[in-house]
């Protein structure tokens, strides 16, 4: 036991702590775009503002493959049971985030045609203002998120988000 | 009026054999910026765009337009007018052809005759509830299927009827 090879260093933790901290370093957001706050968050996943700096750089085409939806733009009516299916085919745990000002209460369009706001279909988790939000804003959204899910617990907080 | 004929003796041209044919079956005929504009009955609609089409060479049916005339009609008059903008090549002549149609009537088709016609007629249904005798599949093209009203009508509220969901 006292041979220099057994001697590594170690960390001492909870586990549920580092199922947070690895949960939150490693999300992979669903490649999906409504409208035009979407180029901005192109903008945040490519070279200039580097979204892989958090881990996120796995935009994944599939719902069943990520655990971040970041809601980017205008949700119609007609794209509104789209959108809740979507969620619903994304594995727990999962995050939502309303970027800009139309995901997060309709925008400029209080209109018949347009959802006042994407926590009247799915649960959101972070709101981030903007017309559009920067990529500086989504990453400052990202980074809040980021900090929720850490003083989270990896299990018992999810069927609390389903209720609401 | 007269100016603007002087720019297109070929509109004027078009009036005339119009005229020929179709005689009071046409209401009314005014030039404006360059194009014929003139109005025609419910029951004549596909007649004279037939003639335009296959007598006249107006092979292109650019755009479809609907109005709801509700507060600005005269005394009378349908409350929807729906515009057929039709375009001939390549003389670059422009025809408006107007069409009344009151609240509760249909308009015939034009699908058969302009395939263009499909979606348009589908949108101006979509927007103010005017039905097309005749279209191969009349249905919402914008808005969801389940949506209730017709939102370009004046007196469908503008943020809907249930507040966006």
């Amino acid at each position: 036991m006292n041979s220099p090879e057994d001697k590594h260093p170690f960390i001492l933790t909870r586990l549920d702590q580092a199922i947070t901290w690895a949960q939150k370093n490693s999300l992979w957001p669903l490649g999906s775009g409504l409208a035009c706050c979407a180029i901005e968050m192109i903008a945040t996943a490519a070279a200039r503002f580097d979204i892989a700096r958090f881990g996120m750089e796995l935009f994944r085409a599939s719902p069943r493959q990520a655990d971040l939806f970041i809601v980017a733009g205008t949700l119609t009516r007609k794209m509104a049971p789209i959108v809740r299916r979507l969620w619903e085919q994304m594995p727990d745990p999962k995050w939502v985030v309303a970027m800009g000002n139309c995901a997060v209460g309709g925008g400029p369009f209080p209109t018949y045609s347009v959802v006042q706001g994407v926590d009247r279909v799915i649960p959101v988790d972070v709101y981030i203002a903007g017309c559009p939000p920067s990529p500086q804003g989504l990453l400052h959204g990202l980074m809040i998120l980021q900090k929720k899910i850490s003083l989270s617990h990896p299990t018992k907080d999810i069927g609390l988000r389903h209720a609401r | 009026m007269l100016d603007d004929l002087k720019d297109a003796p070929a509109l004027k041209r078009v009036e005339e054999s119009l005229r020929r044919r179709f005689g009071a079956a046409l209401l009314a005929a005014s030039f404006e910026k360059g194009e014929l504009q003139f109005e025609a009955a419910r029951e004549t609609l596909s007649g004279v765009l037939e003639f335009l089409k296959t007598g006249l060479g107006f092979e292109s049916l650019t755009d479809m337009i609907g109005l709801d005339l509700v507060a600005s009609r005269p005394e009378g008059a349908g409350r929807f007018a729906v515009l057929y903008q039709l375009y001939k090549f390549p003389e670059a002549l422009r025809v408006r052809l107007r069409v009344a149609v009151d609240d509760g009537e249909a308009l015939p088709s034009v699908t058969p005759l302009f395939r263009a016609a499909d979606w348009m007629e589908r949108e101006v249904f979509d927007m103010f509830g005017i039905r097309f005798e005749g279209h191969p599949g009349l249905t919402r093209i914008y808005l969801p299927d389940e949506f209730e009203g017709f939102p370009l009508r004046k007196d469908f509220p503008l943020e809907g009827r249930e507040r966006g969901l």
